[in-house]
């Protein structure tokens, strides 16, 4: 293969691996934020609590990794129904200011929290040895790490498009992020769906927390510092739509990576520049209801 | 609200009057507690407690109030607000601490108009001292460790060609341009440079260490900020295979903080860095220095570099206070008390360069191998004795 075809496929592999961690982490907050239209910043902090479990499981309780992954996101989405029931859905009739008021104040407390405990170093996790190698595919090895977030990504876009698109409440999401009233008027329990999805949500984040702790190592102050980025999957992709975050997460991440490739002087310019050139052509972002 | 005025003013009255004999001297403490960075806040000021814990009667009558402020993210803003605080509603006499070069170097105005003295104990960019006649340096320039590695580089470990990647702030350029100065001084040749974004947020480092795989220079030099990046250039470097294809990392010691070194795994070992410190070194205080922070902080904390300079600066500053019989009124005696310091501290000698007020001390190439015990540690491979600015001396770029 010749020099410049490597070095194409190579940016394909990282971004897509990339892409994989942005909209895994993101989809939750798209959802959430499509059906109830409410804006939540604690999204981050649920990453990073699921993180922590990781680091807590792996580390302390001698776990392996990967059933670490499900123990941590199966209990952040219980975690996260409380919370839902009881602080947020107050203010679901409240104004922007308030909500963003609410979730940012939640997770600067989720900070001081985690920062008590477990302290402000980087902390990191012992990966099992089939992920610590790498994948030689004759031209190129890929690390296995990054292979296995694209199996695991692909694996899940599976799921979540099934379940968004051929089940029964998977319908219903749809009709009440299409619109809510009418949803309701015909019978569906939004309020109920909407605490599933939240659930469901929050665990995709606390998953996405915990697989970046390979990519940036994890601290406390995880739950803000990357929630820009996830807002802007958000954005671009358009509010409650599962193609539209998978779309943004790919162009981001592909293009990102590439960007650091080929161009390092540049910096976060590529992320912004998308953002800008996609929200000025498309309002709503990709598949956002204009 | 009238009493508690009046309180005030008697307190005041009250301090005022018994200024002559014992004095109670302010010392502003700005560090970074919150954020990503909020570790390599605590390493200084841990070192700082502990010193003025163990050392408080030696000033006797004396005695120091400590005023901590956050630093907030490495961008300078929020350290301009704090200390403009601390100068002008607490009115410190001193401050220290300023883990970042970009803090130090907006706060140049503000300390040349209220002319307190500030002893910096972190930030590194070399032409900082120069910025302000009030600033005196405990720590280092990044050109102490990285203007010798050039040579090192090139002579000892066997690198003609070298790629930098560095996070892209000041003393980011800064320790690479040292770098490059000794290294092609040297006979060496930098073949790539490659800017790794801002220090607010670790990035996904793949890309930029593919770029590195795919350029294949003998050596890759590093410059991060010591806290989370150092952990995720090392999963990087070892996740795409650099250190397979035969490319050595190098650095300054902030690649392997020794309170992260054991988390970074095999990747590291190898690794060769140039620094003051390491926890291993042997000396007589040093040995003192790790036995009392382990007494007060517990076996799981380590100090790290960080703290042996911010245990030498709360030194400096208890024999300036000791040296003025606690009258630092004037901060150019205060500034004179500093210049020509010495001593024999957990980084070995140390002294402040009367000249430049920066610090002169030595620095060891050291690697990173795998200990009898399991452990990550550092082992020295050579000494340069008294290691002053290079940058000042060649009076390179802003350093003149």
């Amino acid at each position: 293969m010749s020099h410049v075809a490597t070095i194409v496929v190579s940016i394909l592999f990282d971004g897509l691996a990339y892409a994989m961690f942005l909209f895994i982490t993101s989809v939750g907050l798209s959802v959430t934020m499509g059906l109830m239209g409410f804006v939540n910043l604690a999204h981050g902090a649920f990453a990073m609590c699921g993180g922590f479990f990781v680091v807590t499981l792996t580390r302390s309780l001698g776990v392996a990794f990967v059933p670490s992954l499900v123990i941590a996101s199966v209990a952040v989405g219980v975690i996260s129904v409380p919370f839902e029931r009881y602080l947020y859905r107050r203010l679901y009739k409240s104004t922007d200011l308030e909500q963003v008021l609410l979730t940012i104040g939640l997770a600067f407390m989720s900070i001081a929290t985690f920062t008590y405990f477990y302290g402000p170093i980087p902390k990191s996790v012992p990966l099992p040895d089939w992920l610590k190698g790498d994948v030689n595919l004759g031209f190129r090895a890929f690390p296995s790490y990054r292979a296995f977030l694209i199996v695991l990504g692909v694996a899940l876009i599976a799921v979540l498009w099934y379940a968004f698109e051929k089940t029964n409440i998977g319908a219903k999401i749809r009709a009440a992020v299409d619109n809510r009233r009418m949803a309701e008027s015909v019978g569906i329990n939004v309020d109920l769906l909407f605490t599933l999805t939240f659930a469901v949500g929050s665990g995709l984040a606390a998953l996405g927390g915990a697989l970046a702790i390979q990519l940036f190592g994890l601290t406390p102050s995880f739950a803000v510092l990357y929630l820009v980025l996830f807002l802007i999957v958000v954005a671009v992709g358009g509010l409650g739509s599962l193609k539209g975050t998978l779309l943004a997460a790919l162009v981001i991440g592909i293009i990102d990576t590439g960007g650091k490739y080929a161009f390092p002087v540049a910096g976060n310019l590529f992320i912004y520049a998308i953002t800008v050139i996609v929200l000025l052509i498309k309002p709503a972002g990709f598949y956002g209801r204009e | 609200m009238k009493i508690f005025r009046w309180l005030g003013l008697a307190a005041l009255a009250l301090t005022v009057g018994s200024n002559a004999q014992a004095a109670n001297i302010k010392i502003g403490v700005v560090l970074p507690f919150s954020g990503p960075n909020a570790d390599l806040g605590h390493q200084i000021d841990k070192a700082f407690d502990l010193y003025v814990k163990m050392h408080a009667k030696d000033i006797a009558p004396h005695k120091v109030t400590i005023i901590k402020r956050d630093e907030g993210p490495p961008t300078g803003a929020v350290a301009k607000t704090v200390t403009t605080e601390l100068i002008t509603n607490d009115k410190v006499q001193l401050l220290t601490g300023y883990v970042f070069s970009p803090s130090a170097i907006a706060l140049a105005p503000v300390i040349n108009k209220a002319k307190v003295p500030m002893v910096i104990a972190n930030a590194g960019t070399a032409w900082i001292t120069n910025l302000s006649p009030y600033y005196v340096r405990l720590s280092f320039s990044m050109w102490h460790p990285a203007y010798p590695m050039g040579a090192y580089a090139h002579d000892k470990l066997g690198c003609k060609t070298a790629a930098v990647a560095y996070t892209d702030f000041p003393p980011g350029k800064d320790s690479v341009l040292a770098f490059k100065t000794g290294f092609e001084k040297a006979g060496g040749k930098v073949t790539l440079s490659i800017p790794m974004g801002p220090p607010t947020q670790v990035p996904d480092f793949t890309p930029f260490m593919q770029r590195i795989k795919d350029a294949h220079p003998d050596c890759l030099y590093g410059f991060i900020p010591s806290g989370a990046h150092a952990t995720g250039l090392m999963k990087a470097y070892g996740e795409v295979g650099l250190k397979k294809a035969g490319v050595k990392l190098i650095g300054p010691m902030d690649l392997i903080p020794d309170n992260k070194l054991q988390d970074m795994g095999d990747a590291a070992i190898g690794t060769i860095v140039m620094g003051h410190y390491a926890a291993d070194l042997d000396n007589a205080a040093n040995k003192m220095f790790k036995a009392e922070w382990h007494k007060s902080y517990g076996a799981g904390s380590n100090p790290d570099f960080m703290s042996a300079a911010g245990w030498d600066t709360m030194h400096a500053i208890f024999d300036a206070i000791k040296k003025l019989n606690g009258n630092l009124s004037d901060p150019n005696k205060v500034v004179a008390a500093l210049k020509g310091w010495s001593t024999n501290g957990p980084r070995g000698h140390v002294m402040i360069d009367p000249k430049t007020r920066d610090i002169v001390q030595d620095e060891h190439a050291m690697e990173v191998y795998r200990k009898p015990d399991g452990k990550l540690g550092e082992r020295i491979l050579g000494t340069t004795k008294a290691v002053h600015d290079e940058c000042k001396i060649l009076k390179v770029g802003r350093c003149k």
